[in-house]
Parts: structure tokens; sequence; C-alpha cells
């Protein structure tokens, strides 16, 4: 595909071939390449959600962290809006692409106010003009997550798991992004603050329409919030659907497996429901096994499997999936 | 229905629970006062069931656990209630007969594997250590044995080479494998389960949840499963408890609390997920923030969340009341409508 097709693309983020290795030191003179994403492509339309699901360990967060360049790429090319991401533009488009992390107790500065923290980055990307103005933009966004506006002088410590994410999530909305990495942000809440910040997450969509990549691990939750979803396995991407084709029709053996282990919150479908219990452990990704990661513990492999990676083929209405066998 | 009926219940029960707690009430003693972490917890576990013990941080339902197993951290204290195990009340035991019924009649799991097992020992050695306290297994090479046994009927691969390792060469899973052997190696009539499966993958479990499902049903116990997933909860217990603020709001089957909801708690906690059914159907939350448990609420704890509170939630605590067939909920809002029911329609805020 040349550059003048992408500037007219369809897509919002198209990512193609995304490699991020970590050099690892396996002995005194030895280092062994951690590859944590190993050829992953995707695409997400403006104002859509893709949701990333994997086990712990397969990469899912390593690639959101890769695309905002909080690790630098090994390899593969991201186009945001039509634009090649570089080292030299990222700076820039920071201020459309945000990201919202996994620990609202870690990812606050402890010293600094509410204020100073959703202001931070007006403050990097110059984006007032004078302090009464930067004060009203913050003012705007905590009401916009729900915040009371005389909280802006507070602590983040003096805020519930709850509260702390929405201060999270409006440091990510100052800037006016239209995409943002949602990098677990529901699973350190309790369930039913979980309910309150994903109704959040759905309203902003609705209002600022905003595209989130939204990785998590708890599959109701994703199904729930994503228009299409993706299944990682060290490293690969193994299949990716739209949300309610990928459960109910799921192909690739992983993603088979990973739904049948899903503890259903009913109890009539919960005793209905087999599950496909899967063997031994996900290999490490240091020893990693040669072609098809998953075919150590998949019941379908064949040769074919342990000789090359399947390709993601096409199954009908952009159902993608990599497999040799199903 | 007052309290005591409850409390008559309980007792009439009695006889097939292997473990009964009758008005459980634990306090920590801390810098910033009492906190009443269990206020008045009574539940029977049948012999052989899965009783669920679900809740959110702060609801008292480790601490529950904690107590019967007597492993407060320095600061808690049972201040009221009984435990009884088969009759006899655990709390009057002494640090002997305590010792004797954790592990042998009664043990536990615990969420994280990683930090509950010791770093500086092998697997085998710290199977060993139970075994050899508790059981008639007192050689090294009796209790090598059955350690390998053991691990195997957890589903430890190599088990002969695995008690050679140290818990940090084992993944998560087998940790936890690991920590279910140790608790089934006196082969007690209880197992609690602290959340077993929080810190684990989801096809890992698959697999933990699987295991526990059969060893029940090959040995018998009877577990207590604590957690706060709804799917664990549903796919696993024969009863449940449901708990808030240290109380517990409803009690019935997994049926009961799944289909029939009486309490305004549990109602809100299942539309909070997303449902199973319609996936797209919007969440609703449950308002507000998880309970301060420094600032008690005098009346229902979970009366500043509760959409449909009265004036009586504020300023009194409800009792357990009856709905059909052994399902109870401590909510008002049942009251009155049991109470409209009978006089006719009255005027709102009883």
């Amino acid at each position: 595909m040349s550059e003048e097709t992408k500037k007219n693309s369809e897509y919002l983020v198209e990512v193609h071939d995304l490699k991020e290795y970590f050099p690892v030191k396996t002995g005194f003179f030895k280092t062994t390449p951690l590859k944590a994403v190993d050829g992953v492509s995707f695409n997400i339309k403006a104002g859509e959600t893709l949701g990333l699901v994997g086990e712990s360990g397969c990469g899912k967060t390593t690639v959101g962290r890769t695309l905002l360049h909080l690790y630098k790429p090994t390899g593969g090319e991201f186009y945001f809006n039509g634009e090649l991401v570089t080292d030299n533009n990222i700076h820039a488009l920071r201020k459309q692409m945000q990201m919202v992390f996994q620990d609202p107790y870690s990812s606050l500065n402890p010293r600094m106010t509410v204020e100073d923290i959703i202001g931070e980055p007006l403050d990097i990307h110059h984006l007032y003009k004078t302090k009464a103005e930067r004060h009203d933009r913050v003012l705007e966004l905590m009401e916009l997550v729900g915040l009371n506006a005389e909280h802006a002088t507070r602590y983040a410590h003096e805020f519930s798991g709850g509260q702390r994410q929405r201060i999270g999530i409006a440091r990510a909305l100052a800037v006016n992004p239209k995409f943002i990495v949602c990098d677990e942000p529901v699973s350190a809440l309790d369930v039913s603050i979980q309910a309150q910040v994903i109704n959040m997450f759905e309203e902003l969509q609705e209002k600022l329409g905003v595209a989130y990549l939204f990785i998590a691990h708890d599959l109701l939750v994703v199904h729930h919030i994503s228009k299409r979803i993706a299944v990682m396995y060290l490293g690969k991407l193994v299949e990716i659907a739209d949300a309610d084709e990928l459960n109910d029709h799921p192909i690739h053996p992983y993603t088979l497996s990973l739904l049948s282990a899903v503890p259903i919150p009913d109890p009539k479908m919960a005793r209905a429901s087999k599950r496909i219990v899967l063997e031994g452990d996900v290999p490490s990704p240091l020893h990693m096994p040669t072609g098809c990661p998953f075919r150590t513990r998949c019941r379908y492999a064949t040769e074919q499997c342990a000789k090359e990676m399947p390709p993601l083929t096409d199954r009908g209405d952009n159902h993608m999936v990599a497999c040799w066998n199903k | 229905m007052s309290i005591d009926n409850v409390e008559e219940k309980v007792l009439e029960n009695e006889t097939d629970a292997v473990l009964s707690v009758r008005n459980l009430h634990t306090s920590f003693f801390t810098d910033s006062g009492e906190v009443q972490a269990v206020n008045g917890v009574s539940f029977n576990l049948p012999k052989g069931k899965i009783l669920g013990v679900v809740g959110e941080s702060g609801s008292g339902k480790s601490v529950t656990a904690y107590s019967i197993m007597q492993i407060l951290a320095s600061t808690g204290r049972v201040t009221e209630g009984e435990i009884l195990y088969k009759g006899e009340n655990i709390l009057k035991y002494s640090k002997k007969q305590m010792e004797s019924f954790r592990g042998d009649k009664c043990s536990i799991i615990f969420q994280d594997p990683m930090t509950s097992l010791n770093p500086t020992f092998t697997v085998g050695w710290q199977l060993r250590e139970a075994l050899q306290l508790h059981t008639q297994y007192k050689t090294k090479k009796a209790a090598n044995a059955r350690a390998v046994e053991l691990l195997k009927m957890v589903g430890v691969n190599e088990p002969e080479s695995r008690i050679k390792q140290y818990p940090f060469e084992l993944s998560g899973g087998m940790r936890q494998r690991v920590m279910i052997a140790m608790a089934l190696a006196c082969e007690p009539d209880i197992l609690i389960a602290d959340e077993p499966t929080t810190a684990l993958d989801v096809t890992i479990q698959a697999q933990i949840l699987e295991l526990m499902k059969d060893l029940q049903k090959k040995l018998g116990m009877a577990i207590i499963m604590v957690t706060h997933d709804l799917g664990v909860i549903a796919s696993m217990c024969d009863e449940i408890i449901v708990m808030y603020g240290g109380r517990v709001c409803e009690r019935g089957t997994a049926d009961d609390i799944f289909y029939r909801p009486c309490h305004e708690y549990t109602k809100g906690l299942l539309r909070s997920i997303p449902n199973v059914n319609n996936m797209k159907e919007k969440l609703v939350p449950i308002g507000g923030t998880p309970i301060n448990m420094l600032a008690m609420p005098k009346g229902c704890a979970f009366c500043p969340r509760c959409e449909n509170a009265l004036k009586i939630c504020l300023t009194e605590k409800p009792e357990e009341l009856e709905m059909p067939d052994g399902h109870y909920a401590a909510c008002w809002l049942n009251v009155k409508k049991a109470y409209d029911e009978e006089h006719g329609e009255v005027n709102a805020n009883v």
C-alpha cells in the first residue's frame, strides 16, 4: 500500500506487523530477544472500540504502550489518521492519542493536586493562554468525568479507587484526543464501581467520538464495551472479529477455550455450559514454540503447526483467524 | 420475622452442619478507633457443600474467614459470638487445641500463592512440614511419598521432581495447586478458599475451579468460597451469602440470589455486571463509593448508596426476613412490602 492510499484510509488507527522485542540476559555474554509482541496488525475506525484480550504475559499491555511509543517499537508501522507515527512526530501526536492506566494508585503523582494532574497535559502541549483559561478547562474536564469542582485542590490519596480512575480519565481527555489506549482501566476496581467507570467510557465515546483500544482480561466487560475484539496469545493475534460474532462463533481453538473458561454469572447457564479445560501452562516467551505458539496446548495441532505460523485469514464478515486446522 | 427466628432456623440446621457461625463480631482496634469489620454474621456450613461468600472489598468476607481460622492480625479480635465446629465452640479452644484444629479439621488457601508459600524452602519441605506435624506420616520418607501422592492428586505433573523445586520455579497455577495440596494434606472437613483464583488467568482459573469441585466430590469436604467474582460463585456454589459492611444482607441458594434477589445491594450488584443474555444492555451502576469502615452508618450499611431507602433505614439496622424457603434478606423494603400486603398500602415511610 502506498503512502497516498493511507492518507484516505477509512481507519483512524492502522497497525501493521507491530513488533516489540525486549533483550533479556540469558547468560554472561548472551542476550535473547523476548518477543513480547510479534507481528500484530489491526485497524480501528474513529469513534469505535477494539477490545484486546488475552492472558497475562500475552503482550496486550505491550501493544498499547508500544503504540504510544512508551516503548520504542522494534518493527512494524503504525498509521494514525493516515500519518506514519515515528519518534519525531510522536510528541505532537500525543495531543491526539492518550492512555489510561490500570492502577489508579500508582499512575497519579501523590505530590500534585488534582488540578495540576489534569492540567499537566495542557501545560505540555501549551493549550491555554492564561491561568484562568487553564483553570476553567480543568473544571470543565472534572465535570465531564463526574468529579466535584471543589475537589480540584485535593491530592490523589484523598480519593477512592473509582474517583482516582476518573482523574486519570480526565487527564487523558485534557488534550481532546481522538484515540485512547485503556490498559485494564477497571480491573483494580470493585464490581459496583466498575460499572460506573464503564458507563462513563461509553458516554464519553458518544459525546466526544473518541476511539478506544480497550485492553482487559475480563471477557464479559470487553464484550460489553467493544465493537470488535482481538484475541492475543504469546505475542501474536490469533483471532479478531465483531464482538457478538466472536462470542457466538469462535473459531480458533484458543478463543474457544478462553471463552468457555469464563465463569458465567448465571447459575443455570453455568450448570449447562461445558468447560474446555486447557492442559498445562502458557509456555515461556523466551522459549517460544516454533510455528504456532498455541500448538503445545492445542488438541488439533499437526505437523504443519510446528513448522509455520498460520496467517490471519478472513473467514467471512471480517472474521479473521490464524489457524491451519480450523 | 425477627432475629430469634433466624437463630432458631440456624439451630434446626445445626445437626447437618460441620461449622456454624453465630452472631460473629470481629473488630480491629486501630489508632483511629475501633473498626467493626464483622458485625453479627451467622451461617451454617452444611457437610459436603460449597458455601459462597460474596462481597466487595471491606465487606468483611475475608475477616469472617480469618476469624474461623483464628489468624487475625494482632489488632483484631473476635468480640462476640460463637463458632461451633461439630457443636464445640472453637473460640474457647486453647492454643494447642486450635493448632490441631487448623490444618487437621480446617484449612485455608489464600489469594496470592506466591506470598503464601515460603520462598526459602522447597515445595517438598513445606508439604512435609504439614504432614509430619498433623498426620501419621512422621518419617521423612513416608511424608515425601505422601507429598508426591498429594501433588499427583491436584494435577501437578512430574511430582517427584517438583518437590525438590522452590516456589519461584513454579507458575501461578502450579503454586496454587501446591497450596491446595498442602491444605488437603490432613484431609480436613472444611476448606476455606479466600479468593483462590483472583490472581490467576481465566484458563488457569477454570483448571483450579474444576479441580476444587472434583476434590470436593471425591473427599466430601465442605468448602467456604470467599470471592468477589459473581461468575465464580454462580458456577461453584450450592448456597450463597452476600455481605456488605460486615453484615449478611442476603442468603439463599444460587438460584435465589441470581434469579430472585431480594436485597437492594444484591439487585444492584447483578445489574452492574454485563447481562450474559444481552451483552449490549447498558449497565446500571450502584452510585456512591464503597463503605468507609471507620464511619459506619447507624442504620443499614447500604443505606447511603440505596436508591429506595426509607427513613427507617437511616436509623435502624434491618433484621433478616425469610423470603420463602430458606432465602433470607435483611432489607426494610421487604418488611414494608410484607406489611403493606397484610394491611393494605400505608402511606410510605414506616
